[in-house]
């Protein structure tokens, strides 16, 4: 022990430089602008399709109706119990996301994420406003004045409209956009929908306004493992050292020969959303936008040396032109990706399979355990079970109910929608809703199984839809 | 302690000034919004105490100037609910119980209010699913002592079976064996009669004798029982104290005259007339 203190190189806590991303105009930045168009064009339009399901149903192309447990997509109708669906495409969503990330590195964080689009659609407000990185980073430097608060407050305004207007459309998925719409405006939609309009502006302006890129680098978990789906093949932004150092200003008319091409104007620094410099290599917080190649090659093009010094490329190729050699071809299919690309596969093949298979009658059965079964008078056994048919379908359906499993059981009814009785007995239900019955299986005493046996329920309407149930059929050990 | 806030050369922040055996430490304060948020919850506690009941007082508590209490909150919101109720819970009490069955939507709302109802009042004795147990009536089952028209439930449940109300259903079997009536010779001789009107063994002229002279009164000349008087069925397999000889044998010496109370002073004539629905839809109404 020498008794010396080593002090840390940097504070644990690091303050937040504020970034100014500096506009910048090229082939990504138009892939960014159709992006945002397209997905906020989707989320601010879709609430506003109208399909015309008749008169007793909700004109609403898509609708999640929690009120009325259901979710309206077209002319399918999703009840409470099919809620999988969602966690399929839940599941869909998440390898796919595996499969691009694999394919071309944080594509979705840069192009596709929330969080993404809408800070663009802000920062595009903010310099609309503001004016550009520089005139930015002026206005924030001078004292307060009454121009500096009218164009703050002008872009706070703004930008809370445009919140406000998110936190709208969300709400217009759960509830009829037109009508509802009205009502904000009237001051009579329902509380939860002002809840909910409020929730997200606060939720868009903060996170799209104020906390921007340290979202992705603290909050967001996605780029905590995201590097588990990377490998030497997938495409991602890349500084290309091997021809861009020794970096330096250059002067026109100077050789280009002993130096790289970079000429160290930090225009990819100036844009970078995120405030990171790309040369510095592959990092957190690289969302992968793509806008630091647009600024390179603007500067490539003035100083005309060869575009694409920053680019889309794989490790692997990079490692291999930086150590002289020829670069490698990029491989999409490999294992990791045939495998993400396998179980997305597979994962829809079971959602389709699911869904042709999906019945718009269903039938549950459950039976009565206290008591497991009931001793009649004439010694006979009898179960009880509640029943409960699904009708999905517009119309009301008359099923007739059939017992297998027990050959000299007979049934017998109780519920108010019951009609006539014997075997011309018919079970009613109703347009979209579940009819609930009690059910009795009666066999007499010679019959009745020891123990349990198990039976199956099926109803029937006079169209072909059917639905099975499986139960059992309770007698007393002997 | 001396107290001389120094410029940390490496950190360029402050010192906190404390010096402890050459020891000094960086003053670091919380980050703003942090501290905002901890005199908003200062300022919430302060709005708190004055709106809401929070200090101990000399009787009680507090009672804060919005005057609330958990008390009055709960009844507030059982008044909603029953006020919310009212509109079905009004239209049960105006319905037949004929009526009842026949709407689908007051029946479920009947079966769900009755299965609550009789959760809460009747299972103690009659099981949660209606079962019984030796003494306590099966309702799930096909036989009745009083009656399985929906009718007959009805007034059972409103009047109870031997008590003090008025139009309580009343019957009375008498202690054959401890009150001397018959022998025990008698009463085993009938037992082994009514084991077989149920196809068990063998009756004695005697039994059948004793059984003609004192039980075909209310239980029937063949043993069917009568359910005007509440006079069981012993020519079934259902036994509510047993169908064994010597529960029989018990039966008949010692007598059961079981009880239960009058609902109509307890619940209203819409919780009744729910538990009715539900105890005749429990399997064995008529």
């Amino acid at each position: 022990m020498d008794g010396s203190f080593h002090e840390p190189e940097q504070p644990l806590y690091a303050t937040r430089v504020k970034v100014y991303p500096q506009a910048i105009h090229g082939l990504w930045r138009r892939v960014k602008w159709a992006a945002l168009i397209v997905l906020l064009g989707l989320y601010y339009l879709v609430p506003w399709l109208r399909w015309d399901r008749g008169p007793d149903a909700p004109s609403q192309a898509i609708l999640i109706d929690l009120d009325g447990r259901r979710g309206w997509f077209f002319d399918i109708v999703i009840w409470p119990q099919e809620v999988y669906f969602v966690t399929g495409f839940l599941i869909l969503g998440a390898i796919g996301l595996f499969l691009a990330t694999s394919l071309f590195g944080r594509v979705w964080c840069g192009f596709a994420c929330p969080q993404t689009v809408w800070t663009d659609l802000f920062m595009l407000v903010e310099r609309l406003i503001e004016g550009d990185r520089n005139e930015r980073m002026r206005i924030d430097r001078t004292p307060m004045s009454v121009a500096k608060a009218a164009r703050k407050g002008l872009k706070h305004t703004a930008w809370l409209a445009i919140a406000a207007a998110t936190g709208g459309a969300w709400v217009f998925y759960y509830v009829d956009a037109p009508t509802t719409l009205i009502k904000i405006f009237r001051g009579d939609a329902s509380l939860e929908v002002y809840f909910f309009i409020g929730l997200f502006t606060a939720t868009t302006y903060t996170l799209a306004g104020w906390a921007r890129e340290q979202v992705c680098t603290y909050m967001c978990p996605w780029p905590r493992f995201q590097a588990a789906m990377l490998d030497d093949q997938s495409v991602i932004v890349t500084y290309q050292k091997w021809r861009g150092e020794q970096r330096g200003k250059h002067k026109a008319n100077e050789s280009w020969e002993g130096r790289g091409d970079c000429i160290d104007c930090r225009l990819c620094v100036a844009v970078c959303p995120m405030g990171i410099d790309i040369r510095d290599g592959q990092q957190l917080e690289c969302i992968g936008c793509g806008l630091c190649i647009d600024a390179c090659n603007r500067t490539m093009e003035k100083v005309d040396r060869p575009l694409n010094l920053i680019r889309w490329d794989t490790l692997a190729d990079q490692q291999a032109k930086e150590s002289g050699k020829k670069g490698i071809a990029w491989r999409p299919v490999r294992a990791r990706t045939m495998l993400y690309a396998a179980l997305l596969g597979v994962v829809a093949a079971v959602m389709l399979v699911a869904f042709v298979l999906r019945t718009d009658t269903e039938l549950t059965v459950q039976r009565d355990r206290s008591p497991n079964f009931v001793r009649l008078s004439n010694g006979d056994i009898r179960n009880s079970y509640t029943v409960k048919i699904l009708n999905k379908r517009r119309s009301t359906e008359r099923f007739e109910l059939s017992l297998e499993g027990l050959p000299t059981g007979t049934l017998g009814f109780v519920g108010a929608e019951v009609e006539g009785s014997g075997a011309a007995t018919r079970l009613v239900v109703h347009p979209d809703t579940v009819g609930t019955f009690r059910v009795f299986v009666t066999v007499p005493q010679a019959n009745a199984p020891s123990g349990s046996k198990p039976i199956e329920l099926t109803v029937r309407d006079g169209n072909g839809h059917r639905a099975s149930h499986d139960a059992v059929f309770v007698g007393p050990a002997h | 302690m001396p107290t001389k806030i120094e410029k940390d050369a490496l950190s360029g922040r402050n010192t906190t000034g404390h010096d402890w055996d050459g020891v000094k430490e960086l003053n670091t304060p919380l980050p703003t919004w942090w501290v905002y948020t901890f005199w908003a919850t200062i300022v919430f506690a302060i709005v708190y105490c004055a709106l809401y009941p929070s200090w101990p007082w000399f009787k009680g508590h507090t009672d804060g100037m919005l005057g609330y209490s958990s008390r009055a909150q709960l009844a507030r919101e059982l008044g909603a609910q029953a006020k919310a109720r009212s509109a079905f819970v009004d239209r049960i009490r105006g319905a037949s119980l004929e009526d009842i069955r026949k709407d689908p939507e007051l029946f479920n709302f009947a079966m769900a209010g009755g299965r609550s109802a009789f959760q809460t009042n009747c299972m103690p004795c009659h099981g949660a699913g209606g079962a019984g147990s030796t003494g306590f009536p099966n309702l799930v089952d096909d036989d009745w002592l009083w009656g399985g028209k929906i009718d007959q439930i009805y007034a059972t449940i409103q009047h109870g079976i031997r008590n003090t109300d008025d139009n309580s259903r009343q019957s009375m079997m008498p202690r054959f064996g401890a009150d001397g009536v018959l022998t025990a010779a008698q009463v085993a001789a009938v037992a082994d009669y009514v084991l077989s009107l149920s196809g068990r063994g063998k009756a004695t002229p005697e039994g059948a004798k004793v059984f003609e002279e004192q039980c075909a009164s209310c239980h029937g000349a063949e043993g069917k029982g009568n359910q005007e008087l509440g006079a069981p069925n012993l020519t079934d397999g259902i036994w509510l104290y047993g169908g064994d000889r010597e529960s029989i044998y018990r039966s008949i010496f010692y007598a059961h005259n079981g009880s239960m109370p009058a609902w109509s002073g307890r619940l209203d004539d819409a919780t009744i007339k729910m538990l009715t629905i539900y105890v005749h839809a429990l399997g064995g109404g008529r």
